[in-house]
């Protein structure tokens, strides 16, 4: 049977990891969303080399591992584990964001752009005010399942001594000795934020394809 | 920063025994994923009362944690309970556990995206329920299918990098090594490796857009 007085008496210590694997997914969720609508920006903006621009990041960034992003800052540009990791799962999330966002972006009528450009917004404009809060509703539920990842990518923290729940149940269970129900706990600490985050989506999307 | 010394053809030759390896297992746990997860899946959509429920379960909880955690569990903790295994195997088994769950639930919705017309009719024509998954069901969905499960094996290809927490002779576990000789080739190596999985997953990438394409 588990071990509950390993929780209890190290409780502070994990929820000082879990305070700083919900910092760092906050904070990178921001991060991604600002620079992954920017990217879907840059892909559908009428000038080609914004899109060609766009197109690399996504298209390198979506295909090579959040570790080796990771290990650029940290290792290569000697970032601080948490900054590094928080970096690093900014840059991976924003180029998916960034395709969620285009699909979202896409999915509004050609004839709403039209529309708004010959009434005289300007392109600024028509993004900002008509096509973008339009999208933000088909693009809700896919930006959770991101979240989610975001939140069980941040275990990559523990890799570069980034102060998260990996890390600091490295401390106990150097402690304590006992490596099982050490990570039992935290994969029921990563499940509290996890389950609920996927119930919620979950909804979402049942929601959206009513309304449809 | 030294690129020429970083590159030299031995440490590109051990990059590639490392990316040998990475290839390897992610072969290896995407077969077993498949056959797993596509029990998984046949199962989860034939609701079949109280088995449906419980690999729902299942399911959910392993897609719901982190896949760094089921490594680094299935390597360190289980010997406590008396499974011990070699790191190359925990590394298959943890990506198998874990991939299992993701490749079930596109099966089964691979398997949900066909009519229930195509079930009512082949039932009404006399074929039982197994042979109506077999028959009609399966070889509709399994094409629906290909396109997703190559993207999840890009996936898995990416997720190999993980298993250096486990010392597991990877890509990523090489080029560490490489790198750790000289602060100079620490950003050289890191792009070369970069590189060499961009190439690999965007090849993937563009087989599974094709797919899709002739599908549609």
């Amino acid at each position: 049977m588990l071990d509950f007085t390993i929780l209890t008496e190290n409780f502070d210590i994990y929820l000082e990891g879990y305070k700083t694997t919900i910092i760092a997914s906050l904070i990178a969720l921001v991060a991604s969303f600002l620079l992954g609508t920017l990217i879907a920006v840059f892909r559908i903006a009428p000038f080609k080399p914004l899109n060609w621009l766009g197109t690399v990041y996504v298209e390198f960034i979506r295909n090579i591992p959040l570790l080796v992003i990771v290990f650029f800052f940290f290792f290569g540009l000697r970032f601080s584990g948490p900054v590094a990791g928080a970096t690093g799962l900014t840059i991976y999330t924003a180029a998916f964001i960034a395709e969620a966002i285009r699909a979202g972006i896409l999915s509004v009528p050609k004839g709403q752009m039209e529309a708004a450009r010959s009434s005289g917004l300007t392109y600024g404009q028509t993004m900002r005010l008509i096509i973008l809060p339009q999208a933000i509703k088909i693009v809700i539920p896919p930006l959770g399942n991101q979240f989610i990842n975001l939140v069980k990518n941040s275990s990559i923290l523990g890799v570069v001594a980034g102060l998260d729940l990996m890390y600091h149940a490295d401390l106990i269970s150097s402690r304590t000795y006992v490596t099982f129900d050490v990570y039992i706990f935290v994969a029921l600490f990563y499940l509290s934020l996890t389950i609920p985050l996927s119930l919620g989506v979950g909804y979402m999307e049942k929601r959206l394809a009513k309304s449809n | 920063m030294d690129f020429a010394g970083a590159l030299s053809p031995d440490h590109l030759t051990f990059l590639l025994e490392g990316f040998w390896v990475t290839v390897k297992v992610a072969f290896i746990s995407i077969i077993l994923s498949f056959l797993i997860g596509g029990i998984v899946g046949i199962l989860r959509y034939a609701s079949i009362p109280v088995v449906s429920q419980v690999l729902a379960v299942l399911v959910e909880t392993i897609r719901n944690l982190p896949l760094l955690l089921i490594i680094f569990f299935t390597y360190f903790a289980l010997p406590e309970i008396g499974i011990k295994l070699d790191i190359m195997y925990a590394a298959i088994a943890a990506l198998t556990l874990f991939e299992s769950a993701m490749l079930s639930e596109i099966i089964r919705s691979g398997l949900k995206s066909i009519e229930k017309g195509q079930i009512e009719a082949a039932r009404s024509s006399g074929l039982t329920y197994v042979q109506t998954l077999n028959h009609i069901i399966l070889p509709q969905a399994l094409k629906r299918m290909v396109p997703p499960i190559v993207s999840q094996f890009i996936s898995l290809l990416k997720d190999t990098s993980l298993a250096v927490i486990i010392a597991l002779p990877d890509l990523m576990h090489n080029a560490q090594i490489v790198y750790a000789q000289k602060d100079a080739y620490i950003i050289p190596i890191i792009f070369t490796v970069a590189l060499m999985y961009f190439i690999v997953n965007y090849c993937l990438s563009l087989i599974a857009r094709r797919l899709e394409i002739k599908q549609a």
